[in-house]
């Protein structure tokens, strides 16, 4: 795929509050759901707001903005990360992967996702990106085994609906099917 | 956030020249807490000079005295579940296991973690006064809402605790931390790196603005069997610890050979009292002594109006972790019911 050159969300509206003397956006190269992307970033940026407002890809959600309640989980470099608290500019080179790269090209879903819906593993859905990012992380570490372990290594992820119940279920079920990506 | 220039340095003494010009230049390596930090305009830093890809600092590497030393670039992760600390440094491997969420874990470093500050609420509040984020302004928490605050080691300026959980088993465990600056590198231990807040709690460390740490060196190995991490909190996992136990014996015979244990969450750092761990040497393990040596270490303890629980749970906790560790019976840091 050719590489994209976007412009930020500061380049259509110039940050005043930009002190003289300061760099321009920083150009940064990341791979994100297997597409190389050039992109421009001032340092403060982080991740999150990388994704969702220049990007976007608004399928990473912004919950507490403080690394507390896992919205905003995505894979960097193979591994679950906060993107919120990340710099973009911090990550340059690095793959990201989100909920929007989980799916293969023709729309079938990660059984992660299929076992989210087929448990019923949530239910205002805001916290599902994040909760599905990071099982399937979970997964992959391969540190987690029984229920008990499942949510110790899911701790990380809140969902004010509680629907854990049922996303340990989903969980459970993916790695007892051996299915997992 | 505020606005800052940024910097990837190629090597440690550029990232030093960095921030040695630049009294308002930051240091940035997994970022978990500065990012979190100046989301809170806590920290304000102008220039932030990104360690992370400094070469030579991500490695776990054997040391000359049968130690291990892990580099500060090692994530919280990658330390918790490598082979060798897991061998040979359980305590260390649990204790990291119980702090924060796998994702923190994944990207917050071994020498980001030393340098956690504290979740006093004020401290984070910079609507408040408060004298570690600025000096001279007061401390709120000493009559205001101070449940998670410090009974140990407090002073009329600052009665924050240092939230780590690394820290502490670190600090039973006499890890030594390396350190380079303009004038070259040095040795750290452990006891003498965090330090207590006096009148100057705006320093919670003795690591001066323009040195990085480079790591953490293990002395060799010898609590591989006796040890348990005993982290009490308000719910059972992803919280910072009310009260934490590292706990770390060398068994002879019938008798206490070795003892070490540090408390987390009652002081402004990992709280160790030699005078304690030295009741525990030649006596028989059991209540009694367990109570003696908790009655020592929390000598001095001062409650405050909503803390002052800490005091007796720190010293079950103590005795808990100590019978925890003398019968090799560790605390599993999944399930949590207490043994």
């Amino acid at each position: 795929m050719a590489e994209l050159d976007l412009p930020t969300r500061q380049g259509f509206a110039p940050d005043r509050g930009t002190p003289d003397g300061l760099p321009d956006e920083i150009d940064i190269t990341l791979t994100v759901n297997g597409q190389r992307r050039s992109l421009h970033v001032r340092p403060w940026t982080t991740l999150l707001d990388l994704l969702r407002e220049d990007m976007g890809l608004y399928g990473t959600k912004k919950g507490c903005d403080h690394g507390q309640c896992g919205a905003c989980t995505v894979l960097i470099d193979g591994q679950r990360m906060n993107s919120c608290l990340t710099l973009a500019v911090t990550k340059d080179g690095a793959a990201v992967t989100t909920i929007e790269g989980l799916a293969s090209p023709d729309g079938e879903l990660h059984p992660m996702q299929e076992a989210f819906v087929e448990h019923d593993a949530f239910q205002c859905g805001y916290c599902t990106p994040g909760q599905i990012c990071s099982a399937v992380a979970l997964v992959q570490e391969g540190h987690a085994r029984t229920r008990e372990e499942i949510r110790e290594h899911m701790s990380g992820n809140l969902c004010r609906c509680g629907a854990y119940t049922n996303i340990v279920d989903a969980i459970e079920d993916v790695m007892a099917r051996g299915t997992a990506r | 956030m505020n606005r800052f220039s940024y910097a990837r340095p190629g090597s440690v003494a550029e990232a030093v020249r960095e921030v040695s010009t630049n009294p308002a230049a930051k240091f940035i390596a997994g970022g978990t807490n500065l990012v979190d930090l100046m989301k809170y305009n806590v920290e304000r830093p102008t220039h932030v000079v990104d360690l992370s890809r400094l070469p030579g600092l991500k490695e776990i590497e054997e040391t000359a005295d049968g130690g291990l030393r892990i580099g500060a670039l090692v994530s919280n992760t990658a330390a918790a579940y490598d082979e060798r600390v897991k061998e040979r440094y359980p305590l260390l491997a649990t204790t990291l296991l119980a702090g924060a969420s796998p994702q923190l874990r994944n990207a917050a470093t071994t020498g980001g973690n030393l340098l956690q500050r504290t979740r006093c609420y004020y401290f984070y509040d910079s609507a408040t006064p408060c004298n570690k984020r600025e000096p001279g302004s007061g401390c709120p928490a000493k009559t205001g809402l101070n449940r998670i605050h410090a009974i140990l080691g407090t002073s009329e300026a600052c009665v924050a605790t240092n939230p780590s959980d690394m820290n502490v088993a670190m600090a039973a465990l006499e890890a030594v931390v390396k350190v380079a600056g303009p004038n070259g590198e040095r040795s750290v231990p452990i006891a003498e790196f965090h330090r207590l807040p006096g009148d100057a709690p705006e320093r919670d460390t003795t690591l001066g603005h323009d040195e990085i740490i480079l790591g953490v060196e293990l002395p060799e190995p010898r609590f591989t069997t006796h040890y348990t991490y005993l982290k009490l909190r308000d719910r059972l996992s992803y919280a910072f610890a009310l009260v934490s136990v590292a706990a770390a014996l060398e068994m002879d015979g019938d008798t206490i050979g070795e003892a070490r244990f540090a408390l987390g969450g009652v002081a402004h750092k990992p709280w160790r009292v030699p005078e304690a761990e030295a009741l525990l040497r030649g006596s028989a393990p059991g209540r009694e002594a367990f109570a003696a040596a908790a009655d020592r270490v929390l000598q001095g303890a001062v409650g405050l109006e909503h803390n002052a629980f800490k005091i007796d749970l720190a010293r079950r906790a103590v005795i808990r972790a100590l019978s925890q560790a003398a019968a090799g019976t560790p605390q599993s840091q999944t399930d949590k019911r207490i043994q």
